[in-house]
């Protein structure tokens, strides 16, 4: 085993919403070129998290650092929203699907290369204009956005308002969209919900084939037979805390995460557990 | 088909003779007696002819309208799935979609020699087309950006004065001062920018709204400097790239130059190509910038400001170039508004102008450039055709607005056009658009 390289250190994350305690003093990490996969029962705090870590929520307390693969850090908690995206490249995909529905497949996959547009030479008097060199810089941008439709198979839709695809290939476009802001970290929320079971498998080959690029994967899922294949490691939420953290295998048969899903009192579920091993 | 008419048929029938029925009671006191003076008293005069008429044409009337609904209701069943596009033949809308720009473009270009155009003709087209400029601008910020803003007048308003203390005070010609009216139109558009940066929809719109007003009243007030009710006059007029018109002809003079007779139907026309030019280079740039990753931002945010943040976009820098940009454009049509009129007062620039510069842009279609460049000609136009109706002008303009929105409820050109493509460039149909909440 390698010596341990976290891209994200998450610590004592706290995020208050006036009385209520979303996430209590939460700490993880995951690790570079991992799959880390967050479950946990509805309202456990796992989008929170989320919000926290892509600028959406400023948390109340705690760190979350985003550590590059040239030693560059980046504290999240502290960062101005857009240069979360645009500097710490931290990509997200929403719940409930967000796409710019009136715009085109290719345009949503403009968008996500602004920053890199702008930053190269798009602020020119000639680039605003639409002249000169910039017009090489755009034409490999739609290069790069035509790379990710072939890998979602969307080419042949690439024209079409976003809002007229079916729900599966939204899906699909809003991870292809995230990509193409070329992302170290790339946070999934519940990607797998609503889909099907091919569209499911379909799913898992794209993430792996994305983890195996070497961009490291936050999923949010409720889908185990996702979580449970794909994912490296699995931290499980309950009422904001941390209750298991570890390999998928292990976290399945611990009694807290069980107890958590099943909605049992802990010290039942434990003498249940108890009880089957006297057996 | 047939066997759904007989009893729509039916129910076609009961309601029209419901509908006689009522027209029947209604009319019967109001229409079938007539008071008529006798002597010192009144006598009734029945008119069952009169009477008769009108119910039977709401009969008939009512009938037709059945009809008419059904047939309707019958068609969007048989052809739901297919859009609505395909009731006009599909070669005819895009051939119509691609000579519409170009056919006005070379009809303005020419309207001053056209034969029967004279003076009133043309200061028409020149009030027409700063329309058009004003809607343009705002359509940088309310079609494109989905920023709802009540006070663009504001814009119009800074370059009108700013243009009028600078050509009097520091005695700068027009085309200097042209683009520093701009800049500071632009630099207010940022400051009205941010307060207003997390402000959405209704509260956006009040804002704005209260804005403009703030700059109308700080004109109306300021006397030392604007000349508050008063207003400026005696603001210098345009030359022509340094010749000056004058009726006096003669060396340096636009018409000595190019040796004409002396008119006064120069200025007139050069004013209508000034803004005409004006015009153009807004829906230049326009066009341009929608195809710049600035545009497709703005675009972006009307569609989901989220979604923009994740991405991430800075919302603020996208909302300020929006409101700058508008700013900008407002700010030079402000400028030409001061050079042609030579006489500015806060007058000009109630809540009244920029409600209907938005609605210009409402009715065009968000977002269409031509769409809103015929709106501002419907608009315009409309105002001056409905003259002769006299007070029942504004009534029957009302009406033909509210029909148009009942007939295009997203306004004229209601289809986006995306600004890239991998093959051939598709509409987006208004149902995807958003339009915008901030």
């Amino acid at each position: 085993m390698s010596a341990p390289d976290p891209i994200l250190v998450v610590e004592n994350l706290t995020m208050r919403f006036g009385g209520l305690v979303a996430i209590d003093a939460l700490s993880f990490e995951a690790e570079r070129g991992d799959i880390t996969a967050i479950i946990g029962p509805n309202g456990a705090g796992k989008t929170t998290v989320f919000n926290c870590l892509t600028g959406f929520y400023r948390p109340t307390g705690g760190s979350i650092v985003i550590r590059h693969a040239d030693g560059t850090t980046y504290p999240l908690h502290r960062l101005v929203q857009h240069r979360i995206a645009k500097h710490a490249r931290v990509a997200r995909t929403f719940q409930n699907i967000r796409l710019f529905g009136g715009m085109t497949v290719l345009e949503n996959l403009m968008v996500a290369q602004h920053n890199r547009l702008m930053g190269e030479g798009g602020r020119t008097p000639f680039a605003l204009m639409g002249f000169g060199p910039f017009q090489k810089r755009e034409a490999a941008a739609v290069e790069r956005a035509r790379a990710w439709l072939d890998r979602v198979g969307l080419t042949p839709r690439a024209d079409d308002p976003a809002a007229a695809l079916p729900y599966g290939a939204q899906r699909r476009l809003e991870i292809a969209r995230a990509m193409c802001m070329e992302p170290v970290i790339l946070c999934l929320d519940e990607p797998a919900a609503g889909l099907n079971p091919r569209e499911s498998e379909e799913l898992n080959d794209l993430l792996r084939s994305i983890k195996a690029e070497g961009t490291s994967i936050l999923l949010i899922e409720h889908d185990m037979s996702v979580v449970m294949r794909i994912s490296d490691r699995v931290v499980v939420l309950d009422y904001g805390q941390k209750i298991a953290d570890g390999p998928p295998d292990a976290v399945r048969d611990d009694p807290k995460v069980i107890a958590a899903y099943l909605g049992v009192e802990e010290e039942e579920a434990l003498a249940v557990d108890a009880a089957l091993h006297q057996e | 088909m047939s066997g759904a008419a007989p009893r729509g048929m039916a129910a076609i029938v009961r309601d029209a003779g419901l509908a006689a029925l009522i027209a029947l009671g209604v009319g019967a006191p109001l229409l079938g007696l007539r008071t008529e003076p006798v002597g010192r008293g009144l006598t009734l005069i029945p008119r069952p002819g009169l009477l008769l008429s009108v119910v039977a044409a709401v009969f008939v009337g009512r009938i037709l309208v059945g009809l008419f609904m059904a047939q309707r209701a019958l068609r969007r069943r048989v052809i739901s799935p297919a859009p609505r596009a395909m009731l006009a033949p599909p070669g005819f809308r895009s051939w119509l979609g691609r000579a519409a720009g170009p056919a006005m473009l070379a009809f303005a270009l020419l309207l001053p020699f056209m034969p029967g155009i004279g003076r009133y003709e043309i200061d028409l087209g020149t009030l027409v087309l700063t329309y058009v400029m004003l809607g343009w601008g705002l359509n940088i910020v309310v079609g494109l950006a989905g920023l709802l803003d009540l006070g663009y007048v504001a814009f119009y308003a800074v370059g009108a004065y700013s243009y009028a203390l600078l050509a009097k005070h520091l005695e700068i010609g027009f085309w200097a001062a042209l683009p520093l009216t701009g800049l500071c139109s632009a630099v207010w558009g940022i400051i009205l920018g941010f307060p207003v940066l997390r402000l959405r929809g209704d509260y956006l719109a009040i804002v704005t709204l209260a804005f403009g007003e703030i700059i109308r009243i700080v004109l109306l007030n300021w006397v030392g400097l604007t000349g508050g009710p008063n207003g400026m006059s005696g603001i210098p007029r345009p030359s022509f790239f340094g010749l000056p018109f004058s009726m006096a002809g003669g060396e340096g003079t636009f018409a000595g130059f190019f040796g004409l007779e002396p008119s006064p139907l120069h200025r007139i026309i050069f004013l209508y190509y000034l803004i005409l030019a004006l015009a153009l280079v807004t829906n230049f740039v326009t066009i341009r910038l929608r195809r710049h990753p600035i545009g497709r931002a703005w675009e972006a945010l009307r569609e989901d400001e989220v979604a923009s943040r994740a991405l991430g976009l800075s919302v603020v820098a996208v909302k300020l170039t929006a409101f700058a940009t508008g700013a900008l454009f407002g700010g030079f049509a402000g400028a030409f508004f001061a050079t042609r009129q030579g006489f500015i007062s806060p007058e000009s620039f109630t809540f009244i102008e920029s409600a209907l510069i938005l609605a210009i842009v409402v009715l065009g279609g968000m977002g269409s450039q031509i769409g809103v460049a015929t709106a501002a000609v419907v608009m315009i136009g409309g105002f001056e055709l409905f003259r002769d109706l006299e007070q029942f002008r504004m009534l029957v303009f009302g009406l033909a607005m509210v029909a148009i929105m009942v007939w295009r409820p997203r306004g004229l050109v209601s289809s986006r056009e995306p600004s890239v493509a991998l093959g051939a460039r598709k509409m987006v149909g208004a149902e995807h658009v958003a339009e915008g909440r901030g």
